[in-house]
């Protein structure tokens, strides 16, 4: 699916973490190897930090530690005040 | 992808997060830490005072697989705490400065004898380099 040539931009993460979880919005800042990804998305509402960041780690399998060397992340459930 | 065949490195890594209440899986040791994830993670555990045991995962390239294939997490550090993956570096991080990692450690029992700075959660007392 990835092109394991192209080095990763910030911009391409963040096109994907937003493509990958449904309603996620994402901040990516990163120099091609390291990156640094704020994401929030519904989505995220209920689950432990892990698992919210195993949904973002899930999106780039195993580019994370290879093509992207490394992947900072927070993430944040966006709450749209209906948490029931 | 197949978990069939006997795996005596898995059932090593498995083991090992059983036995140690407190585990690390980091590269490089405490003492010499060879990332600045790995290193911040020690830094954080000591400065809260929690003995903790650690595996370094450079020597055999293995290792890191068989836990990342385990833990269904692919970066190192990992922390683990009582048998459950708890995270990397980030999540410790925003533990640390939350309390809830000082919580989940059992070292925050109601008693803050020397809590340094109990409610600062932008001033971490951590400045470590990143040394990738």
């Amino acid at each position: 699916m990835a092109v394991s040539g192209a080095p990763a931009t910030p911009a391409e993460l963040k096109q994907r973490i937003e493509a990958g979880i449904p309603g996620a919005s994402a901040e990516v800042t990163g120099d091609g190897h390291h990156f640094n990804a704020v994401v929030s998305a519904p989505a995220f509402a209920g689950l432990s930090r892990i698992a919210q960041h195993r949904l973002v780690y899930d999106v780039f399998g195993a580019e994370v530690g290879g093509r992207i060397h490394a992947l900072s992340i927070q993430t944040k459930a966006s709450t749209t005040e209906s948490i029931a | 992808m197949s978990d069939e065949t006997p795996n005596p490195l898995r059932e090593q890594i498995e083991t090992a997060i059983e036995e140690n209440p407190v585990l690390l899986f980091m590269k490089g040791t405490p003492d010499q830490p060879m990332c600045g994830f790995s290193a911040r993670t020690v830094a954080i555990l000591q400065s809260v005072g929690q003995p903790f045991a650690a595996v370094n995962v450079l020597p055999d390239p293995r290792i890191r697989q068989e836990l990342s294939a385990l833990s269904n997490w692919p970066t190192i550090p990992q922390l683990f705490i009582d048998g459950e993956l708890v995270g990397g570096c980030d999540i410790v991080t925003e533990m640390y400065e939350s309390g809830e990692l000082q919580q989940a450690l059992g070292l925050d029992n109601g008693a803050p004898a020397e809590a340094p700075e109990p409610a600062t959660p932008e001033a971490p007392p951590l400045s470590i380099e990143n040394r990738l």
